[in-house]
């Protein structure tokens, strides 16, 4: 038998390993690409305004996906409790995706406008005081940190070379559209310019602090975009099936 | 390799593989996993046939069952949906008062607006709609908004201060920024205090009168229909009602937000909704 020149020459073996994984590999994940039924076509999806991406960093950072996951499967229960389920077109522009695997916590893939600006804010300072029986970690420090937003264009111009189609205009204007953004309320804001770019962008002063711009501004506005941006009154479903 | 030779105590043939002295024997699989095994390759071939299986260029194999999750589950909502339109369809006939009139269609709204209920409103409202600082207590009777079946009901669907195009809405002004003086301010939370029995003087009554009777009522008791507090009542929303908070409230008001449900809700879940929440103890 001729698996002994494998056995016996760890080069010859490597190589065999390596065109074996690549195949499985390649199997699963090439047609992903040449699918025209990977990601549906729908309506609404655009990519993170720069204070949502801010948010969507810190979301990361802090490992929130190991808790909560963001994707709702097309089961009757989670229909009944999250919403819709979740199409692969709302996380197109996610680099990496948050979907997760994990759910200690609820699914937020829609969690964008069920609660109020405040309770997330109260509920990140400490989770007990608004749900008592909440086991997530305290996060009252995003309320102090200043949120570090120098890198947003870079940032933007990253996703892009990956795919996100971020306009020249959009990254231009990334400080100026993520001040708006968390100082809705202040006399220079120009929401109108934010919200041709990034259309239903949650304007405000998210975290009750005016006078800062703090990652929990970030954060909140991030998690209040969830899942928000498809109209699924107009969706067609049976277009989707798969 | 070796020549095949048989191991004397078993009787199983060996590898062929020494190592000092040391020999493998090449025991056969059980029968059990080759005939699974077998089996499984069967089943996928057959998989491949009923199922969708292979991706081709730009689309995939749909099998024969043309099978799809996402139909499945849409045919599996639309059987709940037709179990349940016995019940649906008299709610979307029904007002919330009809609902609440008739024994069965309340039993239906109490039960099944208890699940919404803890899944929807208990983050903000508490678990027996106690509230907490900033979120209105829902089991008594004191209400902001309104406390009939249908006002509850309005408020559910198009929130406070949401996004909504229908939303209650008011805006309490800020009196500390220049508009008053600190001991108007003082004098007015005094005479707020005066008003529920802790306390405090009346001394503020003209001012009262002028500045908070639009909202509040001239007597304090509040007006639903603008979403102006009741303050004899000795509830508060923001803080315990100690002289600072009142004050503080005066002078930099918060106002909370409720998210509109419409759409993330539908028109019986509100209604069971405006029921139970009614029926917490506070109804009017």
């Amino acid at each position: 038998m001729n698996h002994e020149i494998f056995e016996k020459n760890v080069i010859l073996l490597s190589i065999g390993i390596l065109i074996t994984v690549a195949v499985g590999g390649l199997v699963q994940i090439v047609p992903l690409y040449t699918l025209d039924s990977t990601i549906e076509k729908v309506d609404g999806v655009r990519p993170y305004s720069p204070l949502e991406l801010a948010g969507r960093d810190i979301y990361l950072r802090e490992g929130c996906y190991t808790c909560h996951s963001q994707m709702i499967r097309p089961f009757r229960d989670e229909a009944e409790r999250y919403g819709h389920y979740s199409l692969a077109a709302e996380s197109m522009y996610d680099h990496p995706f948050q979907w997760g695997s994990k759910r200690t916590g609820p699914d937020l893939a829609r969690v964008g406008g069920k609660y109020s600006n405040d309770w997330h804010v109260a509920h990140l300072i400490d989770p007990r005081a608004v749900v008592p029986e909440s086991v997530m970690p305290m996060y009252a420090f995003l309320a102090e940190k200043e949120l570090s937003f120098d890198t947003a264009a870079a940032h933007m111009k990253t996703l892009r070379a990956l795919g996100v189609p971020y306009t020249d205009e959009q990254i231009e204007n990334a400080q100026a559209d993520l001040l708006n953004q968390a100082n809705g309320d202040a006399d220079e804001a120009d929401p109108d310019a934010l919200l041709a770019r990034y259309p239903k962008a949650k304007i405000g002063d998210f975290d009750g602090k005016p006078d800062t711009i703090t990652e929990m501004d970030a954060l909140v506005a991030y998690l209040q975009m969830l899942g928000t941006l498809i109209d699924f009154t107009e969706y067609k479903p049976e277009m989707d099936y798969r | 390799m070796a020549n095949v030779e048989k191991d004397a105590l078993t009787g199983t043939e060996t590898t062929g593989h020494e190592w000092d002295g040391i020999r493998e024997l090449n025991t056969p699989l059980p029968k059990w996993w080759v005939y699974i095994f077998a089996a499984s390759v069967v089943w996928a071939i057959g998989y491949y046939i009923f199922m969708p299986a292979w991706p081709t260029l730009h689309d995939y194999t749909k099998g024969i069952l043309d099978y799809s999750s996402r139909a499945a589950h849409r045919a599996e909502m639309a059987r709940v949906a037709e179990a349940r339109s016995v019940w649906a369809d008299r709610f979307r006939e029904a007002t919330v008062d009809e609902i609440a009139g008739n024994d069965e269609l309340r039993r239906y709204a109490m039960a099944g607006g208890a699940y919404l209920f803890a899944d929807n409103c208990v983050p903000c409202h508490g678990a027996g709609g106690q509230g907490g600082p900033g979120y209105p207590v829902l089991a008594d009777d004191d209400w902001l908004w309104g406390g009939t079946r249908e006002a509850i009901e309005f408020s559910i669907r198009h929130g406070i201060r949401s996004e909504s195009d229908e939303t209650r809405y008011n805006v309490m002004p800020v009196f500390g920024d220049d508009y008053l003086e600190d001991e108007q301010i003082a004098q007015a939370a005094d005479y707020v205090l005066h008003l529920s029995g802790q306390g405090g003087s009346d001394a503020g009554h003209e001012l009262f009168v002028d500045e908070c009777s639009v909202c509040h009522g001239e007597q304090g008791t509040g007006l639903a229909e603008m979403g102006g507090p009741n303050l004899t009542d000795g509830i508060w929303l923001y803080g315990t009602g100690s002289r600072d908070d009142v004050m503080a409230q005066i002078r930099n008001p918060k106002h909370g937000v409720m998210p509109a449900w419409e759409g993330r809700l539908d028109d019986v879940a509100i209604k069971q909704l405006a029921v139970f929440v009614h029926g917490l103890g506070g109804g009017q």
